[in-house]
């Protein structure tokens, strides 16, 4: 049996990556990143498992490694912070283009441009809309605990796997800083077997195994481009997560998720000491994004605030989720501010309540 | 039982290791623990601080603007905290280097000379131990053997050899903290 370890979000992400039998981690360093590949360092995973850890020239060579060790059917992941998560994003495309599974980590920073090493969510619209070119889409998933951060390494290496899709963990500089207990799944050895997918080296009794994201030939494109979106609306189907909290009697209700949504927990309990109840629906996949579960909720709750630290990005799709329904609207701080339990009560009050 | 605590100093007095000392005790006895530190420029500027929750419930937000105790360890954290401090909360200072001392008359302070007892001690490095000792002797949350099981747990094995001395340090914050004013 496994114990309790304190752990940082950063260093539970690495530990969770030894144990699910990753083969390769490639990344480059980055606040409020860097403790990802300064723990793998000192973990000697190729001790352990035989894993490889390297530090690539850069994010672009980074997420190229991660192509060229996925197309060979290996488990690879990789790990940065906004800045760095924008350099990947051609490789990114090429890699949902060419239907290739791996982890993408991206502990989120303030922005635009170097912006903060502070924490943000103002990455949500990269994530969730595409971020690299063409018709593609990433599954999100948006831990809000260290416990999660350890526990979503191993579900988005099998959502990936499922789907030969590559799936990106969405968490903030306030995750991967903070520690909290954490209890790890035991070792999972590497796998020895290939997909039937992977460029391997060819054998005499099959043809060439070609992996590309280039079809110059524009029916074939865009038959290949149907059978991305007949595989992401499967994953709407079937892979929308989320928890809901107080929410059996709420009359109001916040959408958060990551640290937003802890710091929503404890606005929850001062708005119920005054006697306002509120709940809180916290999306763990971003995308598929939860617009049926959010809907269904219009016709017990009079409104919604969704909360974020950005300009308002998952509003929209809150909005979208509650086709004018009952009013929404976002409050959030930017820069790298988080946020206080006292503010967001305030805002329920004065945007949603009052307003 | 729930206690928000923020300790606060200069970088190298051991206020992170402080914190997670805390929070290993907590996780000794079953509790709920986070620790959450200050991580961007003001790390950079040579001062560091660590909000820590300790809790029998799970705990909701890791990040707090108002605190039951502030453990201020230099002027500068007590410019910034002592405001912090919920009224009967509790603030433990350091006198060393402390030129505005505490002025709240809603809280319970508490002062330790751990600076001047550490170089006594011929170990400056016990210095957060005896900080830790006297907040304990003040709030007892936790039985001595689980704080010393968390000092374990948090010290990589090289230092274990460290335990004992740690272990007296705690032993003469509990004895050398002082009461300075109290509410109830």
């Amino acid at each position: 049996m496994e114990e309790f370890v304190l752990m940082k979000g950063n260093e539970a992400i690495a530990e969770a990556a030894i144990r699910a039998g990753t083969d390769g981690y490639f990344g480059y360093p980055i606040t409020p990143q860097s403790e990802v590949i300064e723990y793998l360092a000192a973990a000697k995973p190729h001790e352990r498992t035989g894993m490889v850890m390297l530090q690539a020239e850069s994010e672009v060579a980074a997420i190229n490694m991660l192509y060229g060790g996925a197309g060979a059917g290996k488990k690879v992941m990789t790990s940065s912070s906004s800045p760095g998560i924008s350099l990947m994003q051609e490789g990114i495309s090429y890699i949902a283009g060419s239907e290739l599974p791996c982890l993408i980590v991206n502990v989120v920073r303030g922005g635009p441009g170097l912006g903060t090493i502070q924490p943000s969510q103002s990455d949500y619209f990269q994530s969730t809309k595409g971020g690299g070119h063409g018709d593609y889409n990433l599954i999100v998933l948006a831990p809000s605990s260290v416990q999660e951060m350890a526990d979503f390494v191993g579900l988005g290496y099998d959502l990936a796997f499922k789907y030969r899709n590559p799936v990106m963990i969405q968490t903030d500089g306030a995750l991967g800083q903070m520690m909290e207990k954490v209890k790890f799944k035991p070792q999972q050895p590497r796998s020895k077997k290939s997909p039937d997918w992977a460029t391997t080296g060819k054998t005499s009794d099959r043809e060439r195994i070609i992996i590309t994201s280039l079809d110059l030939d524009p029916s074939r494109q865009e038959r290949f481009n149907e059978k991305l979106q007949v595989k992401y609306r499967t994953i709407v189907e079937k892979e929308v997560r989320y928890e809901k909290i107080q929410c059996d009697d709420a009359e109001y209700l916040f959408v958060a998720y990551g640290t937003s949504s802890r710091i929503c927990q404890k606005s929850i309990q001062m708005a119920r000491e005054e006697g306002i109840k509120v709940g809180l629906f916290r999306p763990i996949t971003l995308w598929p994004f939860p617009y049926n579960e959010i809907r269904e909720m219009t016709g017990q709750v009079k409104g919604m605030l969704s909360v974020e630290m950005s300009a308002g990005q998952m509003v929209e799709d809150v909005r979208l989720a509650v086709e004018a329904k009952v009013k929404v609207d976002h409050y959030g701080r930017m820069g790298g501010i988080i946020p206080s339990s006292e503010e967001i009560v305030e805002a329920l009050k004065q945007k949603i309540i009052g307003g | 039982m729930t206690e928000e605590i923020i300790i606060a100093g200069f970088g190298g007095q051991g206020v992170l290791s402080m914190g997670k000392i805390l929070c290993y005790s907590g996780v000794m006895e079953g509790q709920e623990v986070s620790w959450m530190p200050a991580y961007g420029p003001e790390m950079r500027g040579g001062t560091a601080n660590v909000t820590v929750i300790l809790s029998d419930n799970k705990i909701s937000s890791p990040i707090l603007d108002t605190f039951d105790t502030a453990i201020i360890l230099n002027q500068q954290s007590m410019d910034k905290f002592e405001s912090a401090v919920k009224p009967g909360g509790l603030l433990v200072y350091d006198g060393n280097g402390i030129t505005r001392h505490p002025e709240r008359k809603d809280i319970n302070i508490y002062r330790i000379d751990a600076a001047e007892e550490a170089t006594k001690m011929g170990s400056t490095k016990t210095f957060n131990m005896i900080v830790l000792g006297g907040y304990l002797k003040v709030k007892k949350l936790y039985k001595l053997e689980s704080v010393i099981k968390g000092l374990k747990k948090s010290l990589p094995e090289r230092y274990h050899h460290m335990i004992p001395v740690n272990e007296k340090a705690i032993h003469r914050g509990l004895e050398i903290i002082k009461e300075v004013a109290t509410v109830n």
